[in-house]
């Protein structure tokens, strides 16, 4: 498919130019971002690393046009954006099935095709027949499937995730990296992906763009090699993770 | 990638699943058995607790506390009770109080929700009358019959606002913490898929706050029930037949048996009314997945 690392250029979906963000006036004034700019290529995954502190969570706000930007601007060109957080942030009251459905109610889609939408939607994230279990039902890395569902079913071809997998076991996470590669894969999606986590960043991104904290800006930018699918404790995945890690320990002493 | 690799990417998910999923313990082997013997684990307790409390009221009768004429003892009072319940005028009597108990409740449903909304919504009203709500809660409702007496005279209206001034504050109570205790988790996600306006209330804070919102109802109910007794024993109303008319007209007639008949009767509605409310708080509890 698409998204190998040596890939001329794609057009951008989304473009985030010299943007700054300060929380507060005058002394109390907090700066969360300053001088970021990143552009994200169509149909790309990127990985955002940084320590705590490096405004990502800031970051996928403005981009998901939650919040603007003190300076600078944001473009994601007319794109459909939905997010997914560390929480799988399901309603407890539906089913679902009555959760995926959510996204499209907004959207005014008709009842039939929200059904038919449903079924795909679980077939995709290997859910098949689980549309009307409550969310207390399932496990973790289930709920997670079923909001990685309901993004989808949102419309939105750039997808923005928040340590998506970081309350998650290993295990669990290790097979979830191994399902999102492959959604990815399949929609054609483009993703910006916010972890703690180095292996996983490099395990699943084709850049990995890392970040200072207080304020976040943009170290550096670490293209990855290796065929998909990859393995997270493979060789040359521990090898550039290695690398960057050390490049954001250095950071990290940085504020000592 | 290769068939193979897909194949068995499919059985590691749905291993995983099958492995995280708590195994069913039995849910398929409900049988008629078990049923009945969860019914009976539920309804001994009940059971031993009316016996326990009809053997302490017949032994303080037999001790001779007061006459049997002021305090029979449920010997007395029990076939009296079934004697009642099968007149004509007994189920008047309830239509009516259960009629008013109703309209009142819904009456201090509709206030209730209207100021719920209100001051979870408007910061300035909730500073204003926020506490307000909170001060009225612990009013003895029965303090507002004089000046509802005054207001609507010997009438239906005057027990209808004592109710409404009794119930629809726990009811506005319920429902601005149900809305405040919104995980704000649900709320962002919420923002995300882009729910704004009415359907940001109908598909999230409504049903978020739903489980806060029957414990404020069930409490409201509680209030409304009070209200409604004390109305009735002091307002009454061109001798229309009711529980509480009934009380009094057994209380001016020394018949003690019928007094402690009806006694037993609000008690009765009392309890099944918060059966019934215990019903929907777990109901809504199990479906949350909020069971302890």
């Amino acid at each position: 498919m698409t998204a190998i690392t040596d890939t001329p250029p794609r057009t951008a979906a989304v473009d985030i130019n010299d943007i700054s963000k300060v929380f507060g006036h005058g002394g109390g004034a907090v700066t969360a971002i300053d001088g970021m700019s990143i552009t994200v290529g169509t149909g790309e995954f990127l990985s955002i690393v940084g320590a705590s502190g490096c405004g990502k969570s800031t970051l996928l706000s403005l981009v998901a046009g939650l919040d603007r930007p003190t300076t600078g601007t944001v473009d994601v060109w007319g794109h459909r954006v939905s997010m997914m957080f560390q929480e799988a942030a399901l309603f407890p009251w539906l089913s679902v099935g009555a959760n995926i459905e959510v996204p499209m109610k907004v959207n005014k889609v008709p009842r039939a095709e929200r059904r038919a939408r449903v079924g795909e939607l679980l077939d995709l994230v290997r859910l098949t027949g689980f549309e009307r279990k409550q969310p207390h039902e399932l496990s973790g890395g289930m709920r997670q499937r079923v909001a990685l569902a309901r993004a989808l079913a949102q419309d939105a071809d750039v997808l923005l995730m928040d340590e998506p997998f970081g309350a998650l076991d290993a295990m669990t996470r290790d097979i979830l990296h191994d399902e999102l590669e492959r959604i990815w894969q399949e929609k054609g999606l483009t993703v910006l992906f916010v972890t703690h986590n180095v292996r996983e960043a490099v395990r699943l991104g084709d850049r990995v763009v890392l970040l200072s904290s207080r304020p976040g800006r943009v170290i550096s930018e670490f293209p990855v090699e290796g065929e998909r699918p990859r393995r997270i404790d493979s060789a040359p995945i521990a090898a550039q993770a290695a690398a960057i890690t050390d490049r954001l320990r250095e950071e990290v002493s940085r504020h000592a | 990638m290769p068939d193979t690799d897909v194949r068995d990417r499919d059985r590691q998910v749905h291993g995983l699943d099958a492995l995280e999923l708590q195994p069913q313990r039995g849910a398929n082997e409900v049988g008629p058995g078990d049923r009945a013997r969860a019914l009976w684990s539920a309804t001994w307790p009940k059971l031993v607790a009316v016996v326990l409390v009809l053997a302490a009221w017949q032994a303080v009768v037999w001790s001779g506390w007061r006459t049997e004429f002021v305090f029979p003892g449920p010997d007395k009072v029990l076939p009296t009770l079934f004697a009642e319940v099968t007149t004509p005028e007994f189920w008047v009597a309830v239509q009516v109080t259960m009629r008013r108990a109703l309209t009142g409740f819904a009456l201090a449903l509709a206030v209730g929700v209207v100021i719920g909304l209100a001051v979870s919504q408007f910061k300035p009203l909730r500073a204003a009358i926020g506490s307000l709500i909170t001060g009225l809660q612990t009013m003895p409702s029965i303090v507002w019959f004089p000046f509802a007496m005054l207001l609507y005279g010997i009438s239906e209206s005057a027990i209808m606002f004592v109710i409404v001034l009794g119930a629809a504050p726990s009811i506005a109570g319920g429902l601005v913490s149900g809305i405040d205790y919104v995980p704000p988790t649900l709320l962002r996600a919420g923002q995300v898929m882009g729910l704004r306006g009415a359907q940001r209330y109908t598909l999230l804070v409504i049903p978020a706050a739903l489980p806060m919102f029957v414990t404020g109802l069930k409490q409201g109910w509680a209030f409304a029930w009070r209200s409604l007794m004390a109305g009735e024993l002091l307002v009454i109303i061109n001798q229309q037949n009711s529980i509480g008319w009934a009380l009094s007209q057994a209380r001016q007639l020394n018949d003690a048996d019928r007094l402690l008949s009806y006694i037993i009767i609000v008690l009765v509605v009392g309890i099944v009314i918060d059966v019934f409310f215990n019903w929907a708080d777990r109901a809504l509890r199990r479906r949350w997945g909020i069971t302890a």
